[in-house]
């Protein structure tokens, strides 16, 4: 097991349950991403579209800034970001081409509208409350990924 | 008077930015801007990586005490009551729209969150599927619920 990957993965959980204290305790907001900029785009600007929109922006920089900051330490053995690919690679590379990734979008798009909720609503927010919907909504989501991936890769890609 | 309301605003508009930096910071050091590293972990046949694991684990346990500490207040600290979901039903709405999204995510490696946070590296394919993400929207908009 790689031990550097899942402390990074440990640090990086943490502060991601930091921003969903930060929200609640700041605007009284449910950090779910789906919910934040499914609501800010599908909607007309109104009284709370500002830090909607503050908050996709923060989301964008944060990666961006990692990836100006490990630009220069690329060569310690804790790289920063993504450890999987080249030192300093922050943001890795889209798993599909074109076709694959609109159809990926389009059943992202309606079924966390249609469950109101993602991985950080359900998964994160909705588990830190001890929500049940979100129980089920995370069990079914994770059960649905493994099985997509297990018949993606082990049964049309032969075992690739 | 104004002019304190539109201080708040302001700050409420900062507040946000910080829960989305430290968010998407959060997503970038743990490598979720990775879409193989999260299909690495839904490959429970192939070479399983346990990262994801550890990532939302990480984020729970925190967030679990965060909420127990902050959702003692009263209210927040820039907004007149705390805003949480109330409904405790399952419904096919619920399991459905969770089903899809897991079909979703497990074609692209991207849930919401790094799939928006990875815009400072923007691809083709990822480009393509932030636009139909935002068309899903609309449609689960548009799809009534019942009862």
């Amino acid at each position: 097991m790689d031990w550097m990957a899942s402390l990074q993965g440990l640090i990086g959980g943490i502060l991601i349950g930091l921003s969903a204290t930060w929200l609640m305790a700041t605007l009284g907001r449910i950090a779910g991403i789906s919910g934040i900029i499914g609501t800010l785009v599908t909607t007309r600007p109104r009284g709370d579209s500002a830090w909607r929109l503050a908050f996709l922006l923060g989301l964008i920089s944060g990666p961006i800034m990692l990836m100006l900051a490990g630009g220069g330490i690329g060569d310690s053995t804790f790289s920063l970001g993504n450890v999987a690919g080249a030192p300093g690679e922050v943001i890795g590379e889209p798993a599909g081409g074109i076709p694959l990734m609109l159809v990926a979008g389009l059943l992202v798009g309606l079924g966390t509208g249609l469950g109101s909720g993602c991985t950080s609503g359900h998964g994160v927010c909705g588990l830190s409350r001890l929500s049940v919907r979100s129980l089920v909504a995370t069990v079914t989501f994770l059960v649905m990924g493994i099985i997509t991936v297990f018949v993606v890769r082990h049964v049309i890609g032969g075992g690739a | 008077m104004k002019t304190t309301t539109l201080k708040t605003d302001r700050l409420k508009t900062l507040m946000g930015y910080v829960a989305g930096l430290i968010f998407g910071l959060g997503l970038a050091v743990s490598g979720m801007t990775d879409p193989a590293r999260v299909i690495g972990f839904l490959d429970l046949a192939g070479a399983w990586d346990p990262t994801l694991m550890f990532v939302l684990g990480g984020a729970v346990v925190t967030n679990f005490i965060g909420y127990r500490l902050v959702l003692r207040r009263p209210n927040p600290v820039f907004g007149e009551r705390f805003h949480l979901p109330t409904r405790t039903d399952l419904d096919a709405r619920l399991i459905g729209g969770a089903a899809l999204f897991g079909i979703g995510w497990g074609l692209s490696g991207y849930c919401p969150g790094p799939a928006f946070a990875s815009i400072g590296g923007i691809t083709g394919p990822l480009l393509a599927m932030l636009v139909t993400m935002v068309i899903g929207w609309f449609l689960a908009r548009a799809i009534p619920a019942r009862g």
